[in-house]
């Protein structure tokens, strides 16, 4: 069978078994499986960037934040259409790109990394010091928003309209890398030179790949409010932005959907190792050294390669170094 | 303000900047000759707190218990620079930005597991409790004044270092061009084990200070490394002058608009401006130059 074929139907069977969950008839599943679809979206944000832009960025929970953040502060005051509410957090999202971006893109490589850690930061206090909004504890919404009428409290609905969600920021975002602007920004990610060279403004593509990422991350942070109907700093912290940094590359940066499956294995892991300890994280942290110092590829990667439906690379051609462009 | 208000919030500023540049020492160090952004700094500054509260519960004595905790990090961060740090320095950043963030996780969650989640505290030496007026009618705790002492001693140990001995000629010129310094037969492998572990002790050193002003608990270094990042973009990577300016930067600047800013804005405005002044001063650097005030290097 061709590569492409077997990759369509994997593609096709990931999202029945997708759809199938909820069959399963156990809430706690179904309220799993949306979990892992928020924070798959959140990490597709972060993979638009380290994948395709080959931007590193430590602060894409400052924007998840925000958007969770203007649909609870929303919700609270007693506006829950969801189809105002969740476009008017991811609009606010964007909004903090604008100035975080603008300041962030100005530098590379490590410091890029360092700034954007930076204003994520920044973010976090101001979010503590909202005293009116429970401060460093956070506060409930009172329940979910309503989407056209539809009321999201059923947990198998709340769990289509987010898988929905998925997957159509996923076919917007194959979309964005197969265009022209998606050439461009990968070829900033080989080589920023040679594409100003050409007559690509290295800039301009860089800022508005981040702002349709924080667009998207402020999608999942009003995704995530609406989840847990509960908000605090917490979701801003510094260990978030980390941890979805982690999820690409568990899934396998580069590819959009390896990421929610790294979304998945953390999730997973951190579900079934807190059934025997509470220390998970003492697994967790060398078991993110090894998958960086060990193993070349991603889950998605080795996947793919099991099914036979990866990519044979043309004969001669150089794989990017990931991440490193510079 | 009152002038005497002023003058205690000067001197808490500065040993707060000498706090942050203890730290920004060995980022920044680090930094400069490995090439490697190390997240795990924060962790050895929270690990030098522990050890000190542990060997001081053993020992009785500080004089005793500071040496052993220091030794006690320098020990940890050898094992970290051969185990973990050395097979970062040739990958790029995202490797390392993740390694060294998965080391932060291990260490936050291996404090809880030896010594429980309950805070520690850590009390201040007896020979350094009390005030002293600094002038008439101005009493200042001693123990601020010891750990600015401190630091200070440390900073100028530091510059005698790099630039009069034969290590800070190596760093110097590691800084500049590693490929050539172990190109003349220098043990490069050595170096950087030496650099890491003497960033890493300026950093145990920070965390015992810290320690009776805070208190030692789980994650207490990931503020400070974050602040410590901050410092660093502003007095630009890889430049140790870069890291003093802008640790007493930030730590000024830090302190007065702890006090300022809500008296000046109402407390709730006030608390949240406090939260974001040091990253404003950060983007302010940021637009004046893209590589900070003292850049070394680029990227």
């Amino acid at each position: 069978m061709p590569r492409l074929n077997r990759r369509a139907l994997l593609y096709l069977a990931l999202l029945l078994m997708a759809l199938a969950v909820p069959l399963y008839g156990n809430v706690y599943y179904t309220r799993f499986a949306t979990q892992i679809a928020i924070y798959g979206m959140a990490a597709l944000s972060v993979d638009l960037l380290l994948g395709y832009v080959g931007l590193i960025t430590f602060g894409q929970a400052a924007f998840v934040g925000v958007g969770a953040y203007v649909t609870g502060m929303l919700t609270v005051a007693g506006i829950d259409d969801a189809l105002i509410v969740w476009p008017a957090a991811m609009l606010v999202a964007v909004a903090f790109a604008l100035v975080i971006g603008a300041l962030s893109l100005r530098t590379e490589g490590f410091q890029f990394i360092m700034v954007t850690l930076a204003f994520a930061q920044m973010v976090y206090y101001i979010a503590q010091s909202l005293r009116s909004y429970g401060g460093d504890n956070g506060f409930t919404l009172g329940g979910r928003d309503a989407l056209a009428g539809m009321s999201l409290a059923n947990h198998t609905v709340f769990y289509y309209v987010v898988l929905a969600l998925l997957v159509a920021v996923m076919a917007i975002a194959f979309r964005v890398v197969g265009s022209e602007f998606g050439m461009v920004i990968r070829g900033r990610r080989d080589n920023e030179r040679r594409l100003a060279a050409i007559g690509f403004p290295p800039f301009a593509y860089k800022y508005a790949a981040f702002l349709i990422a924080a667009a998207i991350a402020g999608l999942s942070g009003a995704l995530m409010a609406n989840h847990s109907s509960f908000v605090s700093p917490a979701i801003l912290s510094w260990q978030v932005s980390g941890q979805l940094l982690a999820m690409v590359i568990l899934g396998s940066p580069g590819t959009l959907i390896g990421p929610v499956f790294g979304a998945a294995i953390y999730l997973v892991f951190q579900q079934v190792l807190s059934d025997y300890t509470d220390h998970w994280m003492i697994f967790f942290g060398p078991l993110l050294v090894a998958r960086v110092l060990f193993i070349k590829e991603g889950v998605w990667g080795l996947l793919l390669r099991a099914c036979g439906a990866h990519e044979v690379p043309a004969p001669g051609a150089v794989a990017p170094d990931r991440g490193a462009a510079e | 303000m009152t002038f005497a208000l002023f003058v205690v919030q000067l001197f808490n500023g500065v040993q707060f900047g000498m706090m942050l540049f203890l730290m920004a020492v060995g980022v920044t160090l680090v930094f400069g000759i490995m090439r490697v952004i190390n997240l795990a700094h924060g962790s050895l500054f929270m690990v030098g707190g522990y050890f000190l509260v542990e060997s001081y519960q053993d020992t009785g004595s500080y004089w005793l218990a500071v040496p052993l905790a220091l030794a006690g990090v320098i020990a940890v961060a050898a094992v970290l620079e051969i185990l973990v740090l050395r097979p970062l320095y040739d990958r790029g950043h995202l490797d390392q930005v993740l390694a060294t963030f998965g080391l932060t996780l291990f260490f936050n969650e291996a404090v809880v597991v030896i010594w429980g989640r309950v805070p520690l505290d850590l009390n201040v030496p007896s020979f350094l409790n009390g005030h002293v007026a600094i002038f008439s009618g101005v009493n200042y705790p001693v123990y601020r004044l010891a750990i600015t002492a401190v630091a200070m001693v440390c900073g100028g140990l530091l510059y005698f270092v790099i630039a009069h001995t034969r290590l800070g000629a190596l760093i110097r010129a590691g800084s500049d061009k590693r490929e050539i310094v172990a190109a003349l037969g220098v043990n490069i492998g050595l170096l950087y084990t030496a650099v890491f572990a003497l960033g890493a002790a300026l950093a145990g050193l920070a965390g015992m200070m810290t320690g009776p002003l805070l208190s030692v608990e789980s994650g207490m270094g990931d503020p400070i490394l974050i602040l410590t990042l901050v410092v660093i973009v502003i007095g630009g990577a890889g430049s140790v002058r870069g890291a003093l300016v802008g640790a007493l930067l930030v730590g000024v600047l830090d302190t007065f608009s702890r006090v300022m800013l809500p008296r000046l804005f109402g407390l709730s405005a006030g608390t949240a401006l406090v939260g974001m002044a040091d990253y404003v001063l950060m983007a302010g650097v940021l637009v004046y130059s893209r590589t900070g005030l003292f850049a070394a290097h680029r990227g």
